[in-house]
C-alpha cells in the first residue's frame, strides 16, 4: 500500500515538475498554457488519489468521508481547471495576440 | 457540473446567436419534477459528505437547506428537464469518464517527453485551426470543449453553437487525434448517434 502511496505521489511531483518546467521553456503565451494547465491538472490527480489511498489505511467511516472529501476536490479541479484555461485563452485571443508559429512553414 | 457547464455554453455564445435559439419548451410536470430530484439528490449527496454527521438534527437541517437551494436554482441547475431527467445519459456519461482518464493520462505522458525533450523547440508545431463537431447538444459540445482542453497538447480557444470548434493545439501528432473517437463517443453517451 505505502509502495502504491508513494510511487503515486513521485508521479504527480514528476508531473508538476514538468508543468513547471514547460512553462519556462515553451516559446509563447499559448503552448505555456498547455503545460501550465494540463500538467497540473494530472499531477493533482495523482497526487490526491495517494492521499486518499494513504488516508484509508486506518478503515472507518470518517476516514472513508475523507477520502470522499479528497476526491471532491479533483472533481472541481476537473471542472474548474479546462474553464480557467479557456478564460485565460479567450482573453488573450480577444486582446488581438497571435499565436508562435513556426518559422519555415 | 450542470451549473458549470451551463455558464459556460453561455459564456461562449455571443449575444446575437443566443437570441435565436428556439426556447425548449418543458416536457411535463413529471420530467421537473424528476430534475429536481435530480438537483436535490446531488445536492445532498455533497451535504452529507461534506457534513460527515449522521445524526437526526443534522440531517434534517440538509434536507431543509438543500430543498430551499433546489427551489432557488430552479433556473441554473436543470433548466432543460429532457437532458436532465434521463437516467440512461447519465450512467452513458460515467462509462465514458475512464476512457477520458485513460486519454488524459496518456497525453500527459506526451506533453511530459515534449517538455523534457531536449529539442522540444523542433518537436512543436502550435497552430489555432478549426473542426467542425456533429454534436448539437449544449451539453455535448460543453463536454467536448472541455475534454478537449483537458486532453494535453489541445487547448479549445472558441465553440460556436453550431458546432465549429476553434483549438490551439501544440503537435502534429495532437492535432490529427482530435475530430475521431473523443467525439464519437460524447456522440454516443449523449444518444446522438
Amino acid at each position: 500500500m505505502d509502495v502504491i502511496v508513494v510511487f503515486l505521489i513521485i508521479c504527480g511531483l514528476i508531473f508538476f515538475t514538468g508543468g513547471a518546467v514547460g512553462i519556462l521553456r515553451f516559446p509563447d503565451f499559448y503552448s505555456r498554457l498547455h503545460p501550465a494547465g494540463k500538467l497540473d491538472t494530472g499531477g493533482a490527480l495523482l497526487i490526491m488519489v495517494a492521499l486518499a489511498l494513504f488516508n484509508l489505511h486506518h478503515f472507518s467511516l470518517s476516514t472513508l468521508l475523507t477520502g470522499f472529501k479528497i476526491i471532491l476536490i479533483v472533481v472541481f479541479v476537473f471542472l474548474s481547471s479546462p474553464t480557467a484555461i479557456h478564460g485565460i485563452v479567450d482573453a488573450g485571443v480577444r486582446a488581438g495576440l497571435g499565436p508562435w508559429t513556426k518559422k519555415n512553414d | 457540473m450542470k451549473a458549470q457547464a451551463q455558464g459556460k455554453a453561455i459564456h461562449h455564445e455571443p449575444a446575437r446567436e443566443s437570441d435565436s435559439r428556439p426556447v425548449v419548451p418543458s416536457h411535463g410536470t413529471a420530467r421537473s419534477l424528476l430534475s429536481y430530484a435530480m438537483a436535490f439528490f446531488i445536492l445532498f449527496c455533497l451535504w452529507v459528505i461534506l457534513s460527515g454527521k449522521f445524526d437526526l438534527f443534522h440531517l434534517s437541517l440538509g434536507v431543509i437547506s438543500c430543498l430551499m437551494v433546489t427551489l432557488f436554482s430552479k433556473d441554473l441547475l436543470f433548466p432543460e428537464p429532457r437532458t436532465a431527467g434521463s437516467f440512461a445519459i447519465w450512467i452513458r456519461f460515467i462509462r465514458y469518464i475512464p476512457w477520458l482518464l485513460y486519454q488524459i493520462f496518456m497525453a500527459n505522458l506526451h506533453v511530459l517527453y515534449l517538455v523534457f525533450h531536449p529539442k522540444m523547440m523542433d518537436l512543436i508545431d502550435p497552430q489555432i485551426f478549426r473542426l467542425q463537431s456533429s454534436l448539437k447538444g449544449d451539453l455535448a459540445l460543453v463536454t467536448f470543449a472541455n475534454s478537449i482542453t483537458l486532453t494535453p497538447g489541445t487547448i479549445t480557444v472558441y465553440v460556436s453553437i453550431d458546432g465549429t470548434f476553434t483549438v490551439h493545439a501544440l503537435d502534429k501528432q495532437s492535432r490529427e487525434g482530435l475530430p475521431g473517437e473523443m467525439e464519437r463517443r460524447i456522440a454516443k453517451a449523449f444518444g446522438e448517434e
